[in-house]
């Protein structure tokens, strides 16, 4: 870390644009970004968005996929952490791939995102309820049942679903999946 | 934002070439009609099982476009590229699937590094047998995939033609890079008729060209209010064909001119505005004027880290202006305080208008201040020392010629001392730095600028012309009249640089004195001619005795003094103010 005194005025505006640290004890600035996009379905176009990431050094937290309304055209919602410069890197170099058709980068709009998750656990008699009780505040199903374990499934914000899985964890998971974010703007239709 | 819709087919080649025919006729010829409506000139191949088809069509057809026979497929893909450098068109690439694709790999990631057009294509397996560990397989999309623009399986003959046609628009357009087309072997076998489609789809791409107009006049304003101009010029100014515009913009303004290692030729070096090359092994005055310069306009040009050094501490004072076509390549490296994104061309069309003559003189007469405590100069000392062979070059054809380097010391010296005057004159390896380069890519340039009377020049080290000197031959069988210059100094001397300076001497493998061949004698086994000198009073006399042979290729061989290096240097990492301008220790030379 450069120490303030010895940068000029021109190099602090540049690490301030690239949200680097400008002091020692400054924070990190690294944020996570929901970035979602629209991907034509051509031989190889997923694994080019991902290839990508890792080519470039980028985070990529979780990636989700799925088919859209439209013929050949798939949906991806992918979660990535970096400082200013690193985000808008990302978006630029997801712009361009030929594959991609709308990259969308959500996080500082309003926009709805859920997770998925299916959890099995162990049971017994008596731990029964408080399992019950767990996945019924969160508004959660029982989709498999056997007199050993059961399977859950939680629908919500991350944040929903890390609570969930806090929650049960004290009970012994015994297998977990989560499908990554899905995320979508709003459409704010009574807006002034 | 252009749309990549609609896009008339660029004239190219004879126009001989229909572009529809309702008849059936196999995928092969498919191909090979639409490289003639694609206008493509040269194709760089080597045949193989998965394309054996595309060649047995080929010697039916006879194609308005000539196959040259490569003898290693990397040598192909680095004379697509030196093609594509040296005229500006699209470097096109034939080979088989497996083994045939990986070798173009190096030239790929290469012409990907350098943004260079060219567009590959590669035999497959046929459909059926992807994945099976056939014979020859590859998965050659996988592998090239982050060293391509874009890339293209065809799985149905129907889609080849317009496949091929969106390929070649992916390469040339925006900013220009590789594109690999893998065809299996049973869609050349298919047949379906042939159209040539007038209009590309492609929804996901796009690029830009104007640029806005508000960061323009912002620009402007910022150069109108600079004391300390400097325009740092990159390889997309040549790519974009803005040479003659940038040009009129420096003059009028005064603003100096530093460019790049790709940048070398879009600005003439003998124009007292320019400072030459900045970065690693540009000069000190070069170097000096970024960092005590208040503005830097940046025009195609990406902040390489050779050129920056240790990113902090580079031009400190300097705001910044990138002009540049990839969105990507804006602040990338370095934020930059007014980004114009576009081709460079238009940009600094719309932006000259709105500057005026500066009054530069108190900021000039700083740059030559340091031009005088460090010029770009060598001991003359009755040794052989490249960098009089790099002058010598110069005087001998006015500038007039297409250099194409190596990697190593001989690529700096000849970038430093041949003061380049008109674009397309430099041709090297920058971003990837591959030894073996210079031969191949001076072949293509060879073929490109058949017909024109300019001199090409493949300039190289001992180390890296023998990774790709088996082109010799094919350079010698088309009578291509290639001068080759190798300044043989037996060692790989940029590591052995290195070593010097930062590894207190430790030669470790880098001395090749005895794997070296005998350079002459192998050029002539070629059917080259061979010249060897290793005298500084016979340098001249060589270079007038390959001047006067003109219907193969001349190999010369310079055994030039080990220890000479290249300065001034920043060492690696380091900052820009850290520049070596000098050897430690002169006794070290002795």
């Amino acid at each position: 870390m450069t120490d303030t005194a010895t940068l000029t005025s021109q190099q602090i505006i540049r690490k301030k644009a690239a949200g680097e640290p400008v002091n020692a004890d400054d924070a990190p600035m690294v944020h996570r970004h929901v970035i979602t996009v629209l991907l034509e379905n051509s031989i190889g176009a997923l694994n080019r968005v991902t290839n990508m990431f890792s080519a470039r050094g980028f985070n990529l937290e979780s990636v989700s996929v799925g088919e859209t309304d439209r013929d050949r055209v798939s949906r991806l919602t992918l979660v990535t952490t970096g400082n200013d410069r690193i985000i808008a890197q990302v978006l630029q170099q997801l712009n361009n791939l030929v594959d991609t058709l709308v990259v969308d980068d959500v996080t500082n709009q309003e926009y709805v995102e859920r997770e998925l998750c299916l959890i099995k656990v162990s049971y017994e008699a008596e731990t029964r309820p408080a399992l019950m009780d767990i996945v019924e505040i969160f508004r959660g199903n029982v989709i498999n049942i056997t007199p050993e374990t059961m399977t859950f499934e939680v629908t919500g914000p991350t944040s929903k679903i890390n609570a969930f899985i806090g929650m049960i964890k004290p009970h012994g998971i015994n297998e977990l999946a989560r499908s990554g974010r899905v995320a979508m703007r709003r459409h704010l239709a009574f807006e002034a | 934002m252009t749309t990549a819709t609609h896009f008339p087919l660029n004239a190219g080649g004879d126009g001989a070439a229909p572009g529809h025919d309702p008849t059936p006729v196999s995928g092969a010829e498919i191909l090979i009609r639409s490289l003639e409506a694609e206008g493509v000139e040269y194709v760089f191949g080597h045949p193989g099982g998965a394309v054996i088809k595309i060649y047995d069509e080929m010697h039916r057809i006879q194609p308005s476009w000539e196959h040259i026979l490569v003898r290693h497929e990397q040598g192909g893909t680095h004379a697509a590229e030196g093609y594509a450098k040296a005229t500006g068109k699209v470097g096109t690439v034939l080979v088989t699937s497996g083994p045939g694709a990986t070798n173009c790999v190096t030239g790929i990631a290469d012409a990907f590094m350098d943004s260079v057009p060219i567009v590959v294509f590669t035999g497959q397996v046929p459909t059926a047998l992807i994945g099976n560990d056939a014979f020859q397989e590859c998965d050659t999309i996988g592998v090239t995939r982050s060293i391509t623009k874009h890339s293209f399986l065809v799985r149905d003959v129907a889609d080849l033609a317009s496949t091929v046609r969106a390929a070649y628009h992916i390469a040339r357009t925006g900013r220009p890079g590789p594109v690999v087309v893998d065809l299996p072997k049973d869609v050349l076998l298919a047949t379906a008729p042939f159209h040539y489609p007038d209009e590309v789809a492609l929804p996901g791409y796009s690029y830009v060209g104007k640029g806005n107009r508000e960061q323009i006049e912002r620009a402007a304003e910022m150069i109108m209010a600079s004391e300390k101009p400097l325009l740092y010029v990159g390889g997309g100014t040549i790519n974009s064909g803005a040479t003659k515009e940038l040009t009129a913009l420096a003059r009028k303004t005064g603003i100096p001119v530093t460019t790049t290692l790709h940048g070398l030729g879009a600005f003439p070096e003998t124009d007292p505005l320019s400072v030459g090359m900045l970065g690693m092994h540009g000069t000190w005055y070069a170097n000096q004027a970024v960092q005590n310069s208040d503005l830097l306009i940046a025009v195609g040009a990406r902040f390489d880290d050779r050129v920056t050094g240790k990113l902090d501490a580079w031009a400190p004072q300097a705001k910044i202006i990138h002009i540049d076509i990839d969105p990507a390549c804006i602040s990338k490296n370095v934020p930059v305080d007014c980004p114009i994104l576009g081709d460079v061309r238009l940009v600094l069309e719309e932006l000259e208008p709105l500057l005026s003559a500066k009054d530069t003189s108190a900021w000039l007469a700083r740059i030559d201040g340091w031009r005088e405590d460090c010029p770009m100069d060598f001991v003359p000392d009755g040794k052989l020392r490249p960098q009089q062979i790099i002058q010598a070059l110069r005087e001998k054809t006015g500038g007039d010629a297409v250099v194409v380097t190596d990697v190593g010391q001989n690529q700096m010296w000849a970038a430093q001392f041949f003061s380049y005057a008109r674009t397309r004159s430099h041709i090297t390896s920058g971003g990837l730095g591959t030894m073996g380069f210079s031969l191949p890519a001076a072949m293509g340039a060879a073929f490109g600028m058949r017909g024109q009377d300019v001199p090409v020049i493949s300039i190289n080290g001992d180390g890296g012309f023998l990774m790709n000197s088996q082109e010799l031959g094919v350079c010698a069988a088309h009578g291509l009249p290639l001068k080759i210059v190798i300044l043989n100094n037996s060692f790989l001397g940029m590591v052995r640089q290195w070593q010097e300076l930062f590894h207190d001497e430790r030669y470790s493998h880098t001395d090749l004195t005895t794997t070296n061949p005998d350079f002459v004698a192998l050029a002539k086994a070629y059917r080259c001619e061979g010249l060897r000198c290793d005298k500084p009073e016979d340098v001249q006399a060589t270079i007038d005795k390959a001047w006067e042979i003109n219907d193969r290729p001349v190999l010369m061989e310079f055994q030039v003094i080990t220890e000479e290096m290249v300065f001034p240097m920043v060492p690696a990492g380091a900052a820009t103010d850290d520049m070596i301008t000098q050897r430690f220790d002169p006794e070290l030379s002795a």
